[in-house]
């Protein structure tokens, strides 16, 4: 097997690219092709990565990030996660409230920014509400749609064989519904990163975010840019965790078994 | 509420009184059909079906698309409810299902491995250890016990109804009602599974319902053919070949003959 097959198949493939980028970045800084007030070598970042650390601050602003994220993500979540199974395993429930939701959904939810702030300031609770409101969502369409898509055969045929309601929910619906909620799952994860960068920036007084506008205040571009690429690590993280749920779940799936 | 239909729905119940009246074993009714008519709005697709099935008959019903073969089918098995007449039941034994239902499709839960899909047709009759155990040997005797763990997404589409077959036996069923199951199979494996589904009901004794369009397979497999033409029974006729029966012997292709000369009018 080549080098380069073996590579993708253990998932380093998946890496080469980025390093790539740093060690081109990194050679174009010493070159003096990009001056260091609009975009700091590498191991610039990697200092203030190193002094931000030993300083304390870089860990407590990504865990209030983290803590703010996951707070918002649960609720809204399990909000929308409720809401989809019960309109989709009830017509009058969806009757009663899925005209309402398409409307709010057509609002984009950052637009409520100057509303949230004059609601609840620059608190915790703003930052919650629009984290929750984004990722409530892509977790309620996508259950509901799941549910919905479940093969009607299938759902017959449990009838058939005598499984009440609680044993047809468990045994056919959700599992026939899981892979579209994990569409919603990992979509929504996307939007809660968003939300939070969004909110943050605008009004914060600790995060990943309010960092990133410290530093441009103080102009300190290093941190900006390591604000930065944090925010796509643990974009990477959680998507990862995601697939791995996914996997574990939905060992089933042909498209997800080892051909 | 039509009166018929109320009277229909509680002899869906269960008469035991009439079922026992009806003597030996050998002679004990399966079903009975008792001038069933059956209305989708307007449409009649059902018009007075009388059908009188003694336990263990394997019945073939034929009949053009659209003749109400299949809702038949559907009555039998509870799906649905008739606009009129009666349908009763000789008497449930301990410990088995009444009526099993083979669909068209194998309908397995492809989030489930074979055995649990198995173990399916145990609801309410066995489960845990028990029913693991049962439906292991229900596999074996489809034939597909080494493939218990896999997901039916391997399957091929003769396998995924061997399963299929097997979640509807393992309850043991007094009635299986069969509607095309053999329909999108290819031609050998076609065969393949009647032989299979002869052996387990000379095995089982229980009494099969298959709803076919072909001809060739009802005459291979049944004790009687029944021939629905414009929702009624247009023809009964017993098949009285001895088994194993050989595909495409004189003797079974004359009754197909017959059949096949009632359904387009040549008689």
């Amino acid at each position: 097997m080549s080098l380069a097959a073996r590579l993708a198949r253990n998932g380093t493939a998946g890496w080469l690219l980025p390093a790539a980028i740093i060690a081109g970045w990194e050679a174009a800084a010493r070159a003096g092709l990009i001056p260091a007030n609009v975009l700091p070598a590498p191991s610039q970042v990697a200092e203030a990565f190193w002094r931000l650390t030993l300083s304390g601050e870089l860990i407590r602003n990504i865990g209030v990030s983290t803590l703010r994220a996951l707070s918002g993500f649960a609720i809204g979540g399990s909000i929308g996660f409720a809401l989809g199974l019960a309109n989709g395993l009830s017509a009058l429930s969806r009757g009663l409230t899925d005209t309402t939701l398409q409307m709010i959904r057509n609002i984009p939810h950052l637009a409520l920014i100057p509303l949230v702030i004059l609601w609840f300031g620059i608190d915790e609770e703003a930052k919650l509400f629009l984290v929750a409101l984004g990722v409530f969502f892509p977790i309620y369409v996508n259950t509901l749609l799941g549910i919905q898509s479940v093969d009607p055969q299938l759902v017959e045929m449990g009838r058939v064989y005598g499984l009440d309601r609680r044993a047809l929910f468990f045994r056919v619906i959700l599992p026939g519904a899981l892979p579209s909620i994990f569409v919603g799952l990992r979509y929504a994860l996307g939007i809660m990163w968003l939300t939070l960068i969004v909110a943050e920036t605008i009004s914060a007084s600790s995060g990943l975010g309010y960092m990133a506008m410290q530093a441009r205040e103080f102009l300190l571009i290093d941190v900006v840019v390591l604000s930065i690429l944090i925010y796509a690590l643990l974009g990477k993280l959680a998507d990862s965790l995601a697939r791995l749920l996914e996997r574990l779940s939905l060992g089933w799936h042909p498209a997800f078994q080892k051909g | 509420m039509p009166a018929a239909t109320l009277t229909a729905a509680r002899s869906l119940v269960a008469t035991p009184a009439t079922a026992r009246t009806i003597g030996s074993v050998e002679g004990r009714r399966a079903f009975a059909f008792k001038e069933v008519g059956k209305r989708f709005g307007d449409k009649i697709v059902l018009d007075g079906i009388s059908l009188d099935v003694r336990a263990g008959q394997f019945l073939a019903v034929i009949g053009k698309s659209g003749c109400g073969k299949s809702t038949l089918l559907r009555l039998l098995a509870g799906l649905d409810r008739p606009s009129g007449g009666s349908l009763t039941f000789g008497a449930a034994e301990e410990g088995h299902s009444r009526t099993r239902f083979m669909f068209q499709e194998p309908r397995l839960l492809p989030w489930a491995s074979v055995v649990k899909n198995v173990e399916i047709g145990l609801t309410g009759i066995a489960g845990g250890a028990d029913a693991r155990r049962r439906a292991l040997a229900m596999l074996e005797e489809v034939g597909l016990a080494d493939r218990a763990d896999e997901w039916p997404s391997v399957l091929s589409g003769g396998q995924k109804q061997r399963v299929a077959l097997a979640r509807a036996l393992v309850g043991q069923p007094q009635i299986l009602a069969l509607d095309e199951p053999l329909g999108a199979l290819d031609a050998l494996t076609r065969i393949e599974m009647q032989q299979l589904l002869e052996r387990i009901w000379l095995d089982q004794k229980f009494t099969a319902v298959l709803v076919t369009h072909d001809v060739g397979e009802a005459v291979a497999l049944a004790d009687r053919v029944v021939v629905i033409g414009a929702g009624r029974v247009a023809l009964d006729l017993d098949v009285p070949v001895a088994r194993p029966r050989r595909h495409g012997s004189a003797e079974l292709a004359h009754i197909e003959g017959t059949i096949l000369d009632h359904l387009f009018n040549r008689a």
